[in-house]
């Protein structure tokens, strides 16, 4: 069960209306190392880890959703008063034939999300080693949109979304630590 | 250079299409060198932490994009 506030977990700002960069912040929407990817891979390995570490996995996964709200709240932003005219030169004709202006979970290439970007593998070495490199690609991911961005409002938020996955990347390492301990332990005993 | 950047030297040929970039380079965020978290690291303030995405300094590591950086940006 979740407590859910209604605000956002790091006040979304954006310059001016650029239906491009909505295009490619997409990628963090419905992409394979995306937002949703990551709350959907940790709250579902949750329940085949050691006790020491689920509740990291409920956090983290937790705030991914609130992560995926501000992604959201980001390409809304940039998109809901474009022109359809302005969203073709975007790239984004494609987009509104289908949807409008609506959100919809692809990545930046127009691939619908697919739970193959996950996996639970139920050895915990496995899915913390998977959740590690899932937050390291995310953290490029967002070096690469705030590379292509020249909107001053949204790199903020951006900057402040990549350390969380430094963060999150750091505490996945340590359960990692967390669960080796545990295995030389019961060798000593 | 920012220290949680490094770089490396590619190959230039002499038949590329493109002018060469000569340096490329890579984020090294600092939790790659850090471990388990050591005990009483330096803290932000709440209200510090709130806006850079972390309690504690050693972990913060803000990315600027080139376009930022030429314009005299990056001192976040």
């Amino acid at each position: 069960m979740w407590v859910y506030e209604k605000k956002l977990q790091y006040p979304v700002r954006v310059s001016g209306c650029n239906p491009m960069l909505a295009k490619f912040l997409i990628e963090q929407y419905g992409g394979a190392d995306g937002e949703l990817a990551a709350a959907l891979r940790y709250l579902n390995q949750r329940y085949t880890i050691p006790g020491k570490v689920i509740g990291l996995l409920n956090d983290i996964g937790t705030e991914e959703l609130a992560h995926l709200e501000m992604i959201a709240t980001m390409v809304y932003k940039l998109t809901k008063d474009a022109t359809p005219d302005q969203m073709k030169a975007a790239g984004l004709g494609e987009h509104y034939a289908d949807h409008d202006k609506a959100l919809f979970y692809h990545n930046a290439a127009g691939e619908p999300w697919s739970a193959k970007y996950i996996q639970a593998k139920g050895d915990p070495i496995a899915d913390l080693y998977e959740d590690i490199a899932a937050e390291e690609k995310a953290r490029a991911t967002y070096q690469w949109i705030i590379n292509m961005s020249d909107d001053p409002d949204l790199n903020d938020g951006l900057r402040f979304l990549r350390e969380r996955e430094i963060i999150h990347s750091q505490r996945f390492r340590e359960a990692v630590e967390i669960l080796k301990d545990e295995r030389d332990r019961k060798v000593i005993f | 250079m920012n220290p949680h950047h490094k770089a490396y030297n590619p190959y230039i040929s002499p038949f590329d299409p493109c002018p060469p970039i000569q340096t490329k380079t890579y984020s090294t965020p600092p939790h790659l060198y850090m471990g388990f978290q050591p005990l009483n690291l330096e803290q932000f303030t709440p209200a510090e932490a709130l806006r850079a995405g972390t309690l504690w300094k050693p972990f913060f590591d803000p990315y600027f994009s080139p376009h930022e950086l030429a314009k005299g940006g990056g001192q976040s």
